[in-house]
């Protein structure tokens, strides 16, 4: 499998204060590689530091060219952020959310894959007019995803999609994901604070503490092993 | 009897609609400023002024003709707004409202100079655009000029909101509105929209100055008194509400013109001429310190 | 650098401010003494616009309608009934009338202070720029007490002091611009004085929260609306006195003696000032009176070469000079000329103590 991204030991800071302290990680084409840990670990950090929302020094390599570092040129080059909050435009419709998606796209086909799209969330569809902001937590979330895929995305960057919202939603929400990477191999960075269900989707996780990275594996090793389980991933 | 009043009326109206127009053009541009950037752009007035003058001069002192000197100074403003808006605007966009208040300030004091220093503070004349005839619908005696005014006014109103709905430009220019981050994110350049914006802005306070400088006269005190009007409009109908920018000047102009149409009757009779200004502050004050969020707007909420 | 050595500095700096306004008129002329009065009237506006603005966060563009209010308050109480047959009587000597000036300044400031607590920001801006347009056509509209659009005449009149005769003072004769001088510059610093104590006090802290977070200083148990419309009602009092001697000083006043422009040139010198400190407003009063002054090319025209001065002297030039001095300011010094003076401070305690 090819390296898609590769994080060489990046660091970010917010004015005085730094957030990462080195953080090296790759995702392969294709996989959901996820990233754990607690509240003030560093992850959201490090998505932002990928889509450029915050500065950063070190190296982020897509396909072993430099990724450019404003987040206009970083969606350019088909690498979606979906924020922590999911980040719909509540002001305008559902519509209007999903064509923003495509805003980077040149091509004649965004009206295709509206249609598309709405095979993943075929609630979608007749709810095109509706105010953004008028849906409820779960489908704000499903419309950002959504938002992301009409961008036709490579890659596609998650910041704690369960935040807010009731376990059977998220695990709606993670199986739609897990559908996306089958179906459109798209690959999946994810920040999670739910390590059960983030790790139900992942092929590789890492952990962070305080802004590096405390441990890292596949999926199945972190959830076999009982004393990771308990000290790293709460559970 | 009634049928002459009426029509005096009606007059009054339309004449109310065409200085309302005036007024929305003007509202508009400071609406779309403030939406997207947070700016209150108190230079807004004599950046119109100095379109006009641009326009008079080309036709007046360069012998342009009228039709191309129009569409010319709407390209002109239009740069200059975008201009305006990455070379003074940016660096201190973020920082504090003082000194954001400041640097419009300081604009507006430069350009007035600017306008005086190069071409005098005589007045000048420049034609309108259209004839000055008078039309009778129906009784009413409408002029032709009022009549062109509430239809570019409207007329320009209906071509940008058509941009906002169903451009892609138009779309992410709201979306900026909206949410500047997550504009970023979908790779929205959301300095370049708000730059657009102020571009937008400038060309409306372009028409605005050039609609009404026949009928006043062009001099570097042509749009002081209009921003005024605007400031009023812009606060009634909601400072962050296209739509309310719109409503509240046409409102604004029909009211102010009532009040004088009515103002021979004895229960008017306080109103004059003089208290036209003084009458749009009054709305200034009151809206904003009764429902500062006006007639279209959400009142920002302020917790606490 | 310690509070303590911040303190003796400062009040080294005030003692040596002292001394220079005392002694000042005898190396100027009686024009130059003139226009230094002047400086101390917007000194005194700035001390309270600074309160207002630097201390609670609120943005004024109306003060010079406040000082119009002490403006009015001054000249009404000065000449009324004899001028035009106003309904207060008049004759009150131009110095006793500051303290009603000021009253009732603050009056009107508290007053507007109490809705205006639900604005902020821009908003807030806007009222109060409405505020000060439209204080002129108020001021035509009630005729009766303020003789409308051609005002009221100081000069010539028993209770301007020095109008008639020149001043006997100590026993020195001053003239009218020197008495006038040391008139405003006494008030002056009485008034720095009094901004000073009561901003280092309670009242001090609790603006000063009030600025750097309105919800902690809520819930710290900070009134806000006390704080706001007291800081309203003490910068439009500050105003107040400001107007009644910038009417003492004109000699005059009418509807145009306090246009717009004079609250935006308030606002101005308070930024390019420095907001929170008081030695930053000296300055901002200086570029007040001086700075459309330089703008025309006066006192600094020797630095410039004389084409640039004759362009710049073409009607609508200085005002060019003007507002782009004042974007400039604002690119360069945001925090003011106090905020560059503590930057130099903290350079200076850097080095400092990078060479222990």
């Amino acid at each position: 499998m090819r390296t898609l991204l590769e994080l060489d030991r990046v660091e970010a800071r917010y004015g005085p204060v730094q957030a990462l302290h080195g953080v090296s990680l790759t995702v392969g084409e294709g996989e959901v590689v996820a990233v754990l840990g607690a509240n003030g670990a560093g992850k959201t950090t490090t998505l932002r530091a990928i889509s450029g929302t915050v500065s950063r020094s070190g190296t982020i390599e897509l396909e072993g060219k430099p990724l450019p570092r404003s987040p206009e040129a970083v969606a350019r080059a088909r690498i979606a952020h979906v924020p922590e909050g999911r980040g719909t435009f509540v002001d305008l419709t559902v519509e209007e959310n999903l064509r923003l998606g495509a805003y980077v796209r040149r091509d004649r086909e965004v009206k295709a894959d509206l249609a598309r799209v709405a095979t993943y969330f075929p609630w979608l569809a007749e709810r095109r007019r509706q105010r953004a902001g008028t849906l409820s937590g779960g489908e704000q979330q499903m419309l950002a995803l959504a938002r992301a895929l009409m961008g036709r995305p490579r890659l596609l960057l998650l910041d704690e999609p369960s935040l807010g919202l009731a376990p059977l939603v998220v695990r709606e929400l993670f199986r739609v994901v897990r559908e996306l990477n089958e179906q459109e191999g798209l690959a999946v960075l994810v920040v999670e604070q739910d390590a059960r269900a983030a790790l139900s989707v992942s092929s590789r996780a890492y952990v962070l503490e305080v802004g590096r990275v405390a441990l890292a594996g596949t999926s199945a090793e972190l959830r076999g092993n009982e004393s990771v389980r308990r000290s790293y991933l709460g559970y | 009897m009634l049928a002459a009043a009426f029509a005096d009326f009606m007059q009054q109206v339309v004449s109310g609609l065409a200085s309302g127009g005036i007024y929305a053009l003007l509202a508009l541009a400071l609406v779309i400023i403030h939406r997207s950037t947070g700016v209150i752009n108190f230079a807004q007035g004599e950046m119109a002024t100095l379109s006009t003058y641009i326009a008079w001069t080309l036709w007046a002192n360069h012998g342009w003709n009228y039709w191309l000197a129009f569409p010319a100074t709407l390209a002109l403003s239009f740069a200059g707004g975008v201009a305006t808006h990455r070379i003074v605007i940016r660096p201190v966009e973020r920082g504090s409202v003082l000194r954001i208040v400041i640097v419009t300030i300081g604009l507006l004091i430069a350009i007035n100079g600017f306008v005086i220093w190069q071409w005098s503070g005589e007045p000048h004349q420049l034609r309108s655009p259209f004839p000055s005839d008078v039309l009778d619908v129906g009784g009413v005696a409408v002029s032709v000029q009022d009549l062109g005014t509430i239809a570019v006014a409207l007329g320009i109103v209906v071509l940008l909101w058509l941009l906002f709905q169903f451009t892609k430009v138009g779309l992410a220019l709201r979306a900026v509105a909206v949410n500047p981050e997550e504009a970023r994110l979908v790779g929205v350049r959301v300095s370049w929209m708000l730059a657009l914006g102020w571009g937008f802005a400038a060309m409306l306070g372009a028409v605005a100055g050039m609609l009404t400088a026949p009928s006043v006269g062009l001099d570097p005190n042509l749009m002081q008194a209009l921003l005024i009007y605007a400031f009023a409009a812009a606060v009634l109908g909601g400072i962050n509400s296209p739509v309310g920018a719109v409503v509240g000047g046409l409102a604004l102009g029909v009211i102010l013109n009532l009040l004088s149409y009515l103002s021979q009757y004895r229960f008017f009779d306080w109103f004059s001429e003089e208290l036209r200004l003084p009458a749009a502050l009054l709305v200034i004050l009151v809206v904003l310190l009764v429902r500062p969020g006006g007639l279209f707007g959400h009142a920002e909420v302020k917790r606490v | 650098m310690s509070p303590r050595v911040t303190r003796a500095v400062g009040g080294l700096a005030f003692a040596a401010l002292v001394v220079a306004v005392a002694v000042l008129p005898a190396f100027v002329n009686d024009f130059k003494a003139q226009q230094y009065a002047y400086v101390a009237i917007y000194l005194i506006a700035l001390l309270g616009l600074n309160v207002l603005t630097g201390y609670t966060g609120q943005i004024s563009l109306g003060h010079g309608a406040f000082m119009a209010i002490g403006g009015y308050t001054t000249a009404i109480l000065m000449a009324g009934n004899e001028q035009f047959g106003g309904p207060l009587g008049g004759g009150l000597k131009d110095v006793w009338t500051l303290p009603f000036a000021a009253l009732v300044a603050g009056l009107f400031g508290f007053a507007f202070g109490l809705p205006a607590l639900r604005l902020s920001g821009l908003y807030l801006a806007l009222a109060t720029f409405a505020f000060a347009v439209a204080m002129p056509s108020a001021v035509k509209r009630f005729e009766e007490w303020t003789g409308g659009g051609s005002g009221i005449n100081l000069f010539g009149t028993p209770e301007l002091t020095g109008s008639l005769t020149n001043v006997e003072l100590f026993g020195w004769e001053l003239t009218f611009n020197d008495w006038l001088y040391y008139l405003t510059w006494t008030v002056a610093l009485l008034a720095f004085a009094v901004a000073w104590l009561i901003l280092r006090g309670r009242t001090g802290r609790a603006f000063r929260a009030v600025r750097d977070s309105e919800i902690a200083a809520v819930s710290s148990g900070v009134s806000l609306a006390r704080y706001k419309t007291l800081a309203f009602g003490i910068s439009a009092a500050y105003a107040g006195v400001a107007g009644g001697l910038f009417a003492i000083a004109n000699t005059f006043v009418n509807p145009d003696t306090f246009p717009i422009a004079l609250s935006i040139f308030l606002l101005v010198g308070v930024v390019v000032g420095g907001l929170g400190a008081l030695s930053g407003l000296v300055v901002g009063a200086i570029v007040i009176q001086f700075l459309p002054l330089w703008a025309q090319g006066e006192d600094l025209g020797a630095l410039l070469p004389d084409r640039i001065i004759a362009e710049t002297q073409k009607p609508g030039g200085p005002a060019i000079v003007y507002g782009v001095v004042l974007v400039l300011v604002m690119f360069v010094i945001p925090n003011g000329v106090s905020g560059l003076f503590h930057r130099a401070g903290q350079l200076v305690a850097r080095a400092r103590m990078r060479r222990t």
